[in-house]
């Protein structure tokens, strides 16, 4: 017996005791991980509502949200927020009416008439959409949609900058796609397929037994990939700052520009003070509670699609 | 026998409205991928010419805005911010994979603020890491600021992931491991995360993707200098911001082009790599 084995003979006690500790020492560590989650929800709301309550009591609530001038230059300054919500709004619902029946009818291709043997090249294909990064969208968008805009409007006869809401509509729909196409052709795919056999069976052709039978057994998964997609275009940031024109106040028509409340705030959190900054972070705060609302939408729609 | 015949004529022969949804469906699916190819092809031919050596100069100046220091900081930013998530993130997915049982409250309450974390847009995160990081916790303007507010933004991700890889491992794995006579550390440690190691390695890639790609977060938590920053305590912007600055001021186009076929490379490599390493998983 060479001394190593004596020696764990010897502290065989102390060793199970050991082992016990780790066990315990290691199950609170993971737990510790899993709870960094909890914690950074709370700290997140807790700092956002503590910065930004303030300033909207300061401003007046109704005056910060229902405002329809936003001069924090001005003396004395205003701070309605009011066309940002606008701005936010007609751009994110532009995105849908374009993203939309793209994005369904991309993922019913993807789940029920797409060739196996590009299925795989196509699915990396829709996952590189969603990796491109926003900045690399809103520079396309600006030296190509922009000019386009621009050139159309000019062709028809419509005044335009080029940066306009409807520029960044298309911007902010081609952004959205891979999203609905994702959680849409999951959905898709998790429908039985006696629906789509059943429908055959009683003479429907495939397109038919796909439409009208496959995709509204789908209705509440797409539905959630649809709210998903609210929500990616209402925070979309950069890419929206290069193509929607950032006018701070309400939006007049589709082809001139509008200010989203994630440009207002990346657009003047540089040089901002004092209750001018407070203002800011309450825009951030409005955001957050629609992106909280959008996000509770999402997973009741997705908990109603599993059952 | 007639209707088996009847059946097929019918089926060979497509009403108007099933013609009118194969079109439709057809070119939505040539549109998504149409606007992907015109867009890499786009941004690849404009911007390959203007990649100049000297735009990967050490040293940014007003003349020349080369984009090395920015590639440097955001490697730099990488690295911390992974260091940050990855160990967090994968230790979460054990503790709700191999602790916790099922029906758990606090399990639910973690799927729920992961999920809320994911559908945070990145201003926000911005805001929040300003708020705390920058401010409340006074680590300024700086590489660790906007690391630390990064590896929030990416954790709930490389969870995800690191999840569905250890539920991927077969049960007869631990119950092996057991059965010899191993803890549960040391199964999970041994056993579970080799095994689960490609499809953690496919969100790490992920996430990778994530912080090269991001400039809202980064802006009021990591700065917007242009120098290369020496240590985690000095701001420094990154390549995306880099691109959004040089996009914005309408100065530079040649070089934001430029700009732009780097972080398109990058993007597509590591879509490529995380592709291959699902693949190498789909294959065990």
């Amino acid at each position: 017996m060479n001394k190593d084995e004596t020696a764990a003979l010897g502290g065989f006690r102390s060793s199970r005791a050991w082992r016990k500790t780790k066990e315990n020492l290691a199950y609170v560590l993971f737990l510790a991980a899993a709870l960094t989650c909890i914690l950074a929800v709370l700290l997140i709301c807790i700092f956002l509502f503590i910065n930004g309550i303030p300033a909207m009591n300061k401003i007046g609530f109704f005056s910060f949200l229902g405002g329809t001038k936003w001069a924090p230059n001005n003396v004395p300054a205003s701070y309605g927020i009011f066309p940002m919500i606008l701005g936010s709004i007609y751009i994110t619902a532009g995105a849908i009416v374009i993203g939309v029946p793209i994005g369904i009818l991309t993922a019913v291709f993807m789940a029920r008439f797409c060739p196996r043997k590009i299925y795989f090249p196509l699915k990396s294909a829709v996952d590189l959409l969603a990796g491109i990064p926003s900045v690399v969208y809103g520079f396309f968008g600006l030296v190509v949609l922009v000019p386009l805009v621009m050139d159309g409007c000019k062709f028809f006869g419509i005044k335009s900058p080029g940066t306009s809401i409807f520029t960044a509509s298309i911007l902010l729909g081609i952004m959205i796609l891979p999203t609905i196409i994702g959680v849409s052709e999951a959905a898709i795919r998790a429908v039985p397929e006696s629906y789509y056999e059943g429908a055959l069976a009683l003479g429907a052709t495939h397109e038919r037994s796909v439409f009208f039978s496959v995709v509204p057994a789908a209705k509440s998964g797409i539905m959630a990939g649809v709210v998903l997609g609210v929500g990616r275009a209402i925070g979309e940031t950069m890419a929206v700052i290069l193509v929607a024109g950032n006018q701070p106040r309400i939006p007049t028509d589709l082809f001139h520009g509008a200010r989203t409340l994630t440009a207002n705030i990346v657009m003047e959190m540089g040089y901002a003070s004092d209750l001018h900054r407070e203002a800011l972070i309450a825009t951030g705060v409005v955001l957050f509670v629609f992106i909280l609302i959008i996000n509770l939408l999402f997973s009741l729609l997705k908990r109603r699609g599993e059952e | 026998m007639n209707d088996v015949k009847e059946a097929k004529r019918s089926k060979g022969k497509r009403g108007l409205l099933s013609w009118v949804l194969f079109i439709l469906v057809i070119a939505a699916a040539f549109i998504t991928f149409a606007v992907l190819i015109f867009l890499i092809a786009y941004i690849l031919i404009q911007g390959v010419p203007h990649l100049r050596p000297s735009l990967f100069a050490f040293k940014y100046t007003s003349d020349n805005v080369s984009m090395m220091p920015a590639i440097i900081n955001t490697l730099f930013i990488t690295l911390v911010s992974l260091l940050m998530a990855v160990p967090l993130g994968i230790g979460a997915a054990i503790y709700l994979v191999e602790y916790a049982k099922r029906g758990n409250k606090l399990v639910n309450l973690v799927r729920i603020t992961a999920e809320t974390l994911s559908g945070i847009p990145s201003i926000v995160y911005g805001l929040f890491g300003m708020l705390f990081f920058v401010i409340n916790l006074k680590l300024g303007l700086s590489v660790l600021s906007g690391s630390l507010t990064l590896a929030i933004m990416i954790l709930p991700l490389i969870m995800r992931t690191t999840e569905e890889a250890l539920k991927a491992v077969p049960d007869s794995f631990r119950e092996g491991s057991f059965g010899l006579g191993a803890g549960r550390v040391r199964t999970i440690f041994r056993i579970v995360l080799p095994s689960a190691v490609p499809g953690i390695l496919a969100g790490v890639i992920l996430a990778i993707g994530r912080i090269v790609g991001e400039t809202a977060a980064l802006m009021y938590t990591a700065g917007t200098v242009t120098k290369i920053a020496g240590n985690l305590s000095a701001p420094g912007r990154t390549l995306a911001y880099h691109m959004y600055n040089l996009s914005g001021e309408g100065l530079h186009t040649n070089e934001a082009y430029a700009t732009a076929v780097v972080l398109l490379v990058v993007v597509v490599l590591i879509n490529f790599l995380s592709g291959m390493v699902a693949k190498a998983l789909a294959k065990n």
